[in-house]
C-alpha cells in the first residue's frame, strides 16, 4: 500500500511538466495543472455553511450548480486578507474518492498566467522533515528566478480537508 | 428499371440470374455476396408473393431465404453445402420459371424432398448452434462498445415488452397481437445478439422465438407451463443483459459471461418438438434424436416453421441490422438523464436571470410600454419553459406496477395461493426518481400482502370468502401529492398480536396505550415480525422497516387501515416531485435558510409567559399546553448578530416523525417553491442540512434538515442542562 503510494508519487514527479495556471497567495506564487481548471470567476457573495472549518468559505451558485468554495489562504494557514479587485475564484475539478469528481472554488489573491513549465525546470519538493506536510506539492518550478509551488489539487482538497470537514461535522 | 418494365416472370428470371452470378463470386468460409444475396432473395420473395405460381416455386423461395437466414444466424459466412444448394436452387428456378405459369408439371427438385440436403443443413446447424450453448461470452468492449450499449438499451425495452406481453397472455392465451409482439421481441434479441456474437443469448432467444412462432401459428397452446418457460427465458436473457451492461459501465471485461441455459433450452425443445410431433406427422427418427428439429422440419412444406421468422416480405435486407436502427416511428426519444438534469438546471438559472432582469430597478424606472410588454412576454415564456422542463422528469408508474403483476403471479404459485392483482391508475405520472425509489418498498409490501395478507384458499373458503384473493394496487393524484394504495382482502392485521409481540420484543412498555393507527405502525419497527414462521418470502422482520425508511427518504408518509378478517389497506403519500419543495424562507442574522413547509406547524412571536427554562438553561416554549424545547438556530449554527431575545424574534414550530421543536429565528421572509440541489460530496455528512436551493436573487439558500434538528439530543443543545 505504502509502496504503491511512493510509486505513484514518483510517477507524479516524473510527469509534472506541462501547462500550469499560476496564481498568487500572499507573497508566494503557486501553479495548478490547467487541465484541472474549469473556469475563473470574479469574487461573488458566498452562502456560509454552518459548522464548517474556517477555510471553507461556503457555497456559491455556479450557473445552477452549487459548489463549495475554499479560501486557499486560510487553508495554507496564511493570514487572511481583505479581498481586492483582483481577488477571484478559480473553479477546479477535484477527484473526491472512487472516481467521483466534483467542482470546487478556490479563493486566490490574483491569477497570473498560464505557463508551460518544462520537466527540467521542476525540482522535487524539498524535505522539511515532519514539520511540514509536502504531500500536496508536485514540485517546485523555477521560472525566471522565481520559485513557484506546483500543487496537486486533488491532495490539497481531498484527504485532509474533507477529513477536517467531517470532523467539524462530527462535533455537532 | 428494366427488370420491372418486363413482365414479372422475366423480372424473376433476371433476379435469379443475378443470384447465380453472385454465387459464382461467393466462397466457402467468407461472407462475400451474403448481403446482395439476401437482398435478391427478398426481392424474389416479394415478386413471387404477387404472382400466381405453383406452390413448389413459392416454397423453394422460402427455403432459400431460410438458408440465408441460417447463415446470418450462425457463423455469418458461407459454407460449401449452402453454396452448393443455392446454385442448385438457382438452376432449378431458371428451369422452372419460364414454364411455371403454363401449368406444366415442374421438373423435380432435390431440396424440396423431405430428406435430401435440408436435414443435413439442420444437422450442421445443430452442430453450430448446439455445440455449446453455455459457451461463455467474451465482450469486445472497445470495438463493440457503442453497439453493445445500444443493444442493452433496446434489450431492456424488449424484456419489458416480453414480460408485459406474457401477463396479457395469461389472461388471453390466444391474443395474436401479443404473441406477435413477444415473438418480435425475441426475434430482435436474436438478431442483435447474433450480430454482436453473443452466442448463448442468440441461441436462447432463437429457441424461444421458435416456441412463440409455433404458438403464433396455433400449433401450440399457451399453457401456464409455457408461460413459466417464457418468463424463465426472459429472466435468463436479463441476466446476460445486466451482466453485459455491468461490464460495459465498468469499462473493463471482468470475466467471460456465462449463465447456464442448457436446461432451459432443452425444456423449450421438449415443448416445441412435442407440439410438432402432435401437429404434424410423426417426426423422422433422425429428427427425434436431433434436438433442433423444430428449427427445420423438412417433413412437410407447410411446416417450414423456420421460414416464418421473416414476418414480411419487405423486411430490411439484413435482419441483424434491424437492432441498430431505433424502433422506427417511436413516439418517444431516449435521453441521457444527466442531460435532462442539466437542462432543468439551466432552465432554473434562466428563470432566475429573467426575474433579475424583470426586477432591475434601472429598467423599472424607465417606464416604457413596449419594454414592459416584452418583459411580460419573456416572463410567460420562461414560466412555460420551466413547467415543460419539470414535466420532462415525470414518468408513468406503469412499469413499476407491471413488475408487481409478475411478482404476485410468482409468489402466489409458490405459496399455492390464488391471488389476483388489480391495477388502477397506472398512468399516473410522477418524478422519475420517485418511480425508481418506490419500486423496492412496493415489492416488500406486495410480498407481505401475498405472504401474510391473503389466506390460503381453504382458509378463505372456511371464512366465507371466495378462494381467490384480490390485491388492489392503485395510484392517483390527490391534492399536491401522489397516493399509492395497496389493499388486500386478506386476514387483516391482528392488533392484539402486534401489541403482544411489540411488548415481548421490548419495543414498547407493557402498559402502553396506543391508538389504533400507532399500533399498526409498529410493524415498521426494525426487526419486527409477527409471522410465526420464516418463509422464503418474508417473515424475517426486515422489510417493513425498509419500506418505512425508503418512504421517509422520499419525504412521503404511510398510513395503515385494517379490519381483522376483512383485509388491510396501506396508503402511501408521496410528493409530486423530489426536485421541488415548498419552502419557508427564514432569516437568522445575515443568513437565510429554507424550511420545508410540510414540516412547519406554526410560527409566532412568544410572550414572556410562554417561555420557561429548566435549571435556568434548557429553554422550553409552552405551545397550546405542550412544552416544546427551544433551539436557537443562531447559536447552533454560530451565526453572529442574530436576535437573541425570543420576544424580539419569531418562534417556528417544526415537526418530524412525531417530534416537535421550536426554532428561534429573526424573521420570516416568505414562502417560495425551490428546486432542491444536492450540496455534493463535500458536505455529504452535514446532517443539519437537507440540501440547498438557488433563491430568487441567484444566491444559494441552505435547506435545513428538520428531521435531524428535532432529533438533536438535549445535551447537544446549546445552553444544555
Amino acid at each position: 500500500m505504502l509502496a504503491d503510494q511512493i510509486e505513484t508519487r514518483a510517477d507524479a514527479v516524473r510527469t509534472v511538466g506541462g501547462k500550469y495556471l499560476t496564481f498568487v497567495l500572499g507573497r508566494a506564487s503557486y501553479g495548478i495543472d490547467v487541465l484541472k481548471i474549469r473556469e475563473i470567476i470574479r469574487l461573488v457573495e458566498f452562502t456560509t455553511v454552518p459548522q464548517m472549518p474556517d477555510f471553507v468559505k461556503g457555497v456559491i451558485n455556479l450557473r445552477g450548480k452549487i459548489i463549495p468554495v475554499v479560501d486557499l489562504r486560510l487553508k495554507f494557514r496564511l493570514s487572511s486578507a481583505e479581498s481586492t479587485e483582483r481577488t477571484c475564484i478559480v473553479v477546479v475539478q477535484v477527484d473526491v474518492a472512487n472516481g467521483v469528481k466534483t467542482l470546487m472554488g478556490l479563493v486566490v489573491d490574483s491569477v497570473e498566467e498560464v505557463l508551460n513549465i518544462g520537466q527540467n525546470d521542476i525540482e522535487a519538493p524539498p524535505d522539511f522533515g515532519t514539520k511540514l506536510d509536502t504531500s500536496y506539492i508536485l514540485g517546485m518550478a523555477k521560472i525566471k528566478g522565481v520559485v513557484k509551488t506546483l500543487l496537486d489539487i486533488n491532495r490539497v482538497m481531498t484527504a485532509e480537508s474533507l477529513l477536517a470537514i467531517d470532523q467539524s461535522l462530527a462535533r455537532v | 428499371m428494366t427488370d420491372f418494365a418486363a413482365d414479372p416472370i422475366t423480372a424473376l428470371v433476371r433476379l435469379t440470374e443475378k443470384v447465380a452470378l453472385e454465387l459464382v463470386y461467393s466462397e466457402a468460409g467468407k461472407d462475400i455476396g451474403l448481403l446482395p444475396l439476401n437482398c435478391l432473395l427478398s426481392e424474389i420473395e416479394e415478386q413471387v408473393s404477387l404472382l400466381v405460381l405453383p406452390d413448389e416455386v413459392k416454397q423453394a423461395v422460402k427455403i432459400a431465404r431460410g438458408w440465408i437466414d441460417e447463415v446470418f444466424e450462425s457463423t455469418g459466412v458461407f459454407e460449401q453445402p449452402v453454396l452448393d444448394r443455392l446454385s442448385q436452387w438457382s438452376q432449378w428456378m431458371l428451369e422452372v420459371l419460364p414454364v411455371a405459369q403454363s401449368g406444366q408439371p415442374l421438373p423435380p427438385c432435390d431440396f424440396l424432398a423431405p430428406t435430401a440436403s435440408v436435414p443435413a443443413a439442420a444437422a450442421s446447424h445443430a452442430k453450430e448452434m448446439g455445440a455449446d450453448p453455455d459457451e461463455p461470452i467474451l465482450l469486445n468492449l472497445e470495438g463493440d462498445g457503442e453497439l453493445l450499449r445500444e443493444f442493452i438499451n433496446e434489450s431492456y425495452e424488449h424484456l419489458q415488452n416480453i414480460e408485459g406481453g406474457v401477463l396479457v397472455l395469461e389472461e388471453n392465451p390466444t391474443d395474436a397481437e401479443t404473441l406477435n409482439s413477444i415473438f418480435r421481441a425475441f426475434h430482435t434479441f436474436k438478431g442483435g445478439s447474433g450480430f454482436l456474437n453473443l452466442k448463448p443469448v442468440n441461441h436462447l432467444a432463437h429457441e424461444l422465438e421458435s416456441l412463440l412462432d409455433l404458438a403464433r401459428q396455433h400449433k401450440l397452446t399457451i399453457t401456464s407451463e409455457i408461460i413459466d418457460l417464457i418468463l424463465a427465458g426472459r429472466d435468463s436473457l436479463k441476466l446476460f443483459v445486466t451482466e453485459i451492461e455491468f461490464q460495459l459501465t465498468e469499462q473493463k471485461p471482468r470475466a467471460p459471461i456465462s449463465f447456464p441455459i442448457q436446461h432451459l433450452i432443452s425444456r423449450v425443445l421438449t415443448v416445441t418438438t412435442g407440439s410438432q410431433a402432435a401437429t404434424t406427422r410423426p417426426a423422422p427418427a433422425a429428427a427425434a434424436s436431433a434436438p433442433v428439429v423444430p428449427l427445420f422440419l423438412a417433413e412437410e412444406p407447410a411446416a417450414q416453421v423456420k421460414l416464418a421468422i421473416v414476418p414480411e416480405a419487405n423486411t430490411p435486407p439484413a435482419p441483424e441490422l434491424q437492432v441498430l436502427k431505433s424502433t422506427a416511428g417511436a413516439l418517444s426519444v431516449k435521453v441521457d438523464t444527466s442531460k435532462l438534469d442539466s437542462l432543468v438546471d439551466l432552465v432554473g438559472e434562466m428563470v432566475i436571470a429573467q426575474s433579475l432582469v424583470a426586477q432591475d430597478p434601472y429598467l423599472k424606472r424607465d417606464q416604457n410600454q413596449q419594454l414592459t410588454r416584452n418583459l411580460a412576454q419573456l416572463g410567460r415564456i420562461t414560466k412555460d419553459l420551466q413547467r415543460a422542463a419539470m414535466s420532462l422528469r415525470m414518468v408513468p408508474i406503469k412499469s413499476t406496477f407491471q413488475k408487481m403483476t409478475r411478482l404476485v403471479r410468482d409468489l402466489s404459485s409458490q405459496e399455492s395461493k390464488q391471488v389476483q392483482l388489480v391495477l388502477s391508475g397506472e398512468d399516473t405520472e410522477l418524478d422519475r426518481t420517485i418511480v425508481e425509489e418506490i419500486s423496492d418498498p412496493l415489492v416488500h409490501m406486495v410480498r407481505n400482502s401475498v405472504d401474510h395478507g391473503v389466506e390460503r384458499p381453504d382458509v378463505r373458503l372456511a371464512r366465507g370468502k371466495s378462494a381467490h384473493g384480490t390485491i388492489q394496487l392503485r395510484a392517483c393524484h390527490q391534492g399536491g401529492s401522489i397516493v399509492i394504495q395497496i389493499e388486500d382482502d386478506g386476514g387483516g392485521l391482528n392488533k392484539e398480536r402486534i401489541l403482544a409481540k411489540a411488548i415481548q420484543q421490548g419495543l414498547i412498555p407493557a402498559d402502553a396505550q396506543l391508538p389504533e393507527g400507532e399500533i399498526y405502525k409498529l410493524i415498521f419497527q426494525p426487526g419486527f415480525s409477527t409471522a410465526e414462521k420464516v418463509t422464503s418470502i418474508s417473515g424475517r422482520g426486515v422489510g417493513m422497516d425498509v419500506v418505512r425508511r425508503n418512504i421517509d427518504k422520499l419525504r412521503g408518509r404511510i398510513e395503515i387501515t385494517s379490519t381483522l378478517g376483512v383485509g388491510s389497506c396501506f396508503t402511501i403519500y408521496l410528493p409530486l416531485t423530489l426536485a421541488i419543495i415548498d419552502g419557508l424562507l427564514i432569516s437568522v442574522g445575515r443568513e437565510r435558510y429554507i424550511l420545508p413547509t410540510l414540516s412547519v406547524r406554526e410560527s409566532f412571536r412568544p410572550t414572556p409567559q410562554m417561555l420557561s427554562s429548566l435549571n435556568e438553561s434548557s429553554e422550553m416554549v409552552l405551545v397550546r399546553g405542550k412544552l416544546i424545547p427551544l433551539l436557537r438556530l443562531a447559536d447552533h449554527f454560530e451565526v453572529p448578530d442574530a436576535v437573541s431575545n425570543p420576544m424580539e424574534g419569531l418562534v417556528v414550530v417544526v415537526e418530524s416523525n412525531g417530534q416537535a421543536r421550536c426554532l428561534l429565528v429573526d424573521h420570516l421572509l416568505g414562502k417560495q417553491e425551490v428546486v432542491i440541489k444536492s450540496l455534493g460530496e463535500t458536505f455529504k455528512h452535514a446532517r443539519s442540512l437537507a440540501g440547498a436551493a438557488i433563491l430568487g436573487d441567484g444566491k444559494v439558500g441552505l435547506i435545513l434538515n428538520v428531521d435531524s434538528l428535532v432529533r438533536l439530543q438535549p445535551d447537544r443543545l446549546p445552553l444544555a442542562a
